[in-house]
């Protein structure tokens, strides 16, 4: 008679074959019997949280930084409800989690039980695919498939709802075998032909440019190394999205910095005068080709992505490839070492003068601000922040907002995986839990939360979890009092009616550390910034560093919605210059 | 140009919109039939007729015809988004002017009226396969197969005959001859 085990059980023998170490959950009623389970399967750790919200997007950055997948587990109702943000996140930026939630007695479901929603229901938009187990001989197949729909193709959240009279039912487990397979979807569509066809593109080209997204990272970092090999290979430029930094190093000759609505001047005019964009795991996100009609007018656009439903879907492109980032890459510098071994040689002089070109808007320096004595310019503490811990191979989170821009534009990333934003979602709250998941993943690393201090306080609780597991989590808070790029909308846009976006009540950041019980910095001049930087450094205990940063600060450069590319409004210096004008103003 | 006063760019020209019908092959499972007609709904799209039903017990398939308007960008969106549905077998879709397809709905007329008046009613729908399915001396039920613009008419016509209540269902497609959808 083979031995039994019931479904709580079951869900942990399931997580043992996926060899998953951390779980971050909340218990609650309906899922009570897992938790009982916990004690009895020692290689398993959970992390507690103190909102299931936090839990999700610490699982996310759990993920991002590791590569594995992030699992959630959480109650009925309201702790899934609770999930439904981080699990939309990691929809939207394509990261695999696997949550597992509660559900009320099968015989319930439908009666408005306490505690009691309907969770496929309200997560079927936001998820890859989701479960309802209602017979305990599919609670195993359901979790192992969950996980595999998680994580190959396009990654992305699933979910397994799990009634709790599931849970207590017994059945066998069958031994599991992990394979690699593919959800039953094929994700590789492309053919040698369209490889020669790309190479054909790129030896004609005059004018080339590489856009490359969170897809590279999503693919692994062997796919950032053959990244690197085929731009240095090409001698082209590059630029990447914002989910894509750290994929090719930040401060190379050959990279243009971050595109987009908050990109460098360089990049997006490039983007805009290519005569060849290879976007390479990217999805012409809206804040990327800013007015489609007029988004890069005369190039020929390939396009390299594992997800069928992203090519055509906002730019009409004239080569795709469906396939693994990694893959395909490797296929075509296969094929360039195969057929145009001098590649790179008889290149050069093609693409010279398009050099020259990107080397005149470089001169713009459109990252630049006018610092001050008197006041610590929010770019200039990221810079400074940059400098201080640029060897130490840093993972840093942030929230959403201007903070978030300024992170993009002033700490260069070298490594893939080290670097987690909420990009598609633009979930404020999103960095301090995702710090969590990231120093639980690499425990002696640095981890740094750059934030603002209206986002940061919508998950703050999480600092507590930081305590509760002495995660030496650093939160750099740059603090204008504002919500600041609500702030900055409303000055260029609205006339300067600042509806609702200050905040007048804030709590004092230094004292509230104290409170979790970790250590408050507070640095109020520029003087006194490395010296507490360094201090916080220093300290082995999770940090709130309080950074007073001047309050009126925009972040420029910027494309103005419905703009293209080529219509980059410039900062301050660039205005005192009169290069923008009445009518630059008017762009806005 | 009008001046966008929002973070996002102001919307461009927009597609001409035409109908569409897809076809879709499904596990037949709880939810499935919401994760199908939720990527129309999440984009705003009415689904102007829906037909599903099981046609493979053995491998549980049902297959889901759905009549739909909208640009063909949107409408190429949603089949690539259909593709990628866990539960999802196979997609095909067609214009409603498609020659090589055969569009068929069917529509139940229940008439209060006298039999002379049923007779007249049987010849005017000749062509569209009457069958009666219930008759008293004041009252008849009557199917039809037909395209959705006649049943329309019909519909339309037949008020005069002592129409009371219509039921009819979503189209539902094959192609002709022995070409098979893929």
């Amino acid at each position: 008679m083979p031995k039994l085990y019931t479904g709580a059980e079951i869900v942990f023998k399931c997580l043992e074959d996926q060899e998953v170490d951390f779980i971050f959950g909340y218990p609650g009623g309906a899922v009570l019997p897992i938790y009982d389970e916990l004690k009895n399967f020692e290689t398993i750790k959970h992390i507690l949280v103190r909102h299931e919200q936090g839990a999700g997007h610490a699982a996310e950055g759990y993920a991002r930084s590791s590569g594995k997948p992030g699992v959630v587990l959480v109650t009925s109702g309201p702790g899934a409800t609770n999930a439904v943000t981080a699990l939309t996140d990691a929809y939207m930026d394509s990261i695999p989690l696997v949550c597992i939630s509660g559900q009320v007695p099968t015989h319930l479901i439908g009666t408005d039980a306490f505690q009691e929603c309907d969770t496929t229901g309200i997560t079927r938009p936001c998820t890859k695919h989701n479960w309802l187990v209602k017979d305990i001989k599919d609670l195993q197949k359901t979790i192992h498939k969950a996980f595999e729909v998680a994580t190959t193709g396009r990654p992305g959240p699933v979910l397994v709802d799990i009634p709790k009279d599931i849970q207590f039912q017994k059945i066998k487990y069958l031994p599991f075998k992990k394979t690699k397979k593919l959800n039953g979807k094929s994700h590789s569509y492309y053919k040698q032909y369209d490889v020669d066809q790309l190479i054909d593109l790129m030896s004609k080209s005059k004018r080339p440019i590489f856009y490359t997204g969170g897809g590279v990272i999503n693919s692994g970092p062997k796919a950032s190394e053959l990244l690197r090999e085929l731009v240095r290979s090409t001698g082209f430029p590059i630029t990447s999205t914002l989910q894509g930094l750290g994929c090719f190093p930040g401060d190379d000759e050959q990279f243009l910095g971050m595109l987009g609505m908050h990109g460098t001047y360089e990049a997006n005019n490039a983007m805009h005068d290519c005569d060849l964009m290879i976007n390479i795991g990217a999805r012409f996100d809206d804040r990327i080709t800013g007015k489609l009609d007029e988004f890069s007018p005369n190039s020929k656009k390939v396009h390299i992505d594992i997800d069928p439903s992203s090519i055509n879907k906002n730019v009409k492109v004239d080569l795709p490839l469906v396939g693994d980032v990694k893959s395909v890459l490797s296929s075509i510098i296969k094929t360039i070492k195969k057929t145009k071994p001098n590649f790179l040689k008889s290149n050069k002089q093609n693409t010279s003068k398009w050099w020259e070109k990107i080397d005149n808007w470089r001169k713009k320096k459109s990252l630049n601000y006018i610092n001050s004595e008197s006041s610590i310019k929010p770019q200039y503490a990221i810079q400074r922040l940059y400098e201080l811990t640029k060897n130490k191979d840093t993972y840093i989170t942030t929230e959403v907002g201007q903070h978030q821009m300024w992170a993009a534009q002033h700490y260069k990333f070298d490594k893939p995986n080290r670097w987690m934003t909420s990009g598609g979602l633009g979930t404020m709250g999103y960095g301090l839990p995702a710090a969590v998941g990231v120093q639980i993943a690499h425990p002696n690393k640095l981890v740094i939360d750059i934030a603002g201090e209206a986002s940061v306080l919508m998950t703050m609780q999480e600092m507590s979890t930081a305590v509760q597991y002495s995660l030496p989590i650093k939160i750099f808070i740059l603090n204008n009092e504002y919500m600041g790029m609500v702030r900055q909308w409303q000055e260029l846009l609205h006339d300067k009616n600042y509806s609702e976006s200050y905040t007048a009540a804030l709590p004092d950041f230094v004292k509230l550390a104290e409170a979790y019980g970790c250590v408050g910095i507070r640095a109020k001049t520029p003087d006194e910034l490395d010296d507490k930087i360094i201090e916080m450094l220093n300290t082995d205990r999770p940090v709130i560093f309080d950074c007073l940063v001047d309050k009126q600060e925009n972040c420029f450069p910027m494309i103005p919605s419905g703009k293209p590319h080529n219509q980059m409004i410039l900062g301050p210096e660039d205005e005192k210059d009169n290069k923008i004008t009445g009518k630059g103003k008017a762009l806005v | 140009m009008p001046k966008s006063k929002s973070a996002y760019s102001v919307a461009g020209k927009k597609g001409k919109l035409e109908t569409h019908i897809i076809v879709v092959w499904v596990d037949n499972e709880a939810g499935v039939l919401a994760r199908v007609v939720g990527l129309f709904s999440g984009r705003g799209y009415n689904i102007e007729s829906l037909a599903v039903a099981e046609v493979d017990s053995k491998f549980n398939i049902s297959r889901v015809t759905i009549v739909t308007t909208g640009t063909p960008e949107v409408i190429d969106q949603i089949k690539l988004q259909l593709k990628k549905l866990v539960p999802v077998h196979k997609v095909a879709s067609f214009k409603r002017d498609d020659e090589k397809v055969i569009f068929k709905e069917m529509a139940l007329f229940k008439f209060v009226t006298n039999s002379k008046k049923i007779k007249l009613i049987i010849n005017a729908c000749k062509r569209f396969n009457p069958v009666i399915l219930d008759e008293t001396n004041k009252s008849c039920v009557i199917q039809v197969t037909a395209l959705r613009r006649e049943i329309d008419k019909m519909s339309k016509n037949f008020k005069k005959y002592g129409l009371v209540s219509i039921s009819r269902t979503g189209a539902v497609a094959m192609t002709r001859g022995s070409e098979v959808f893929k």
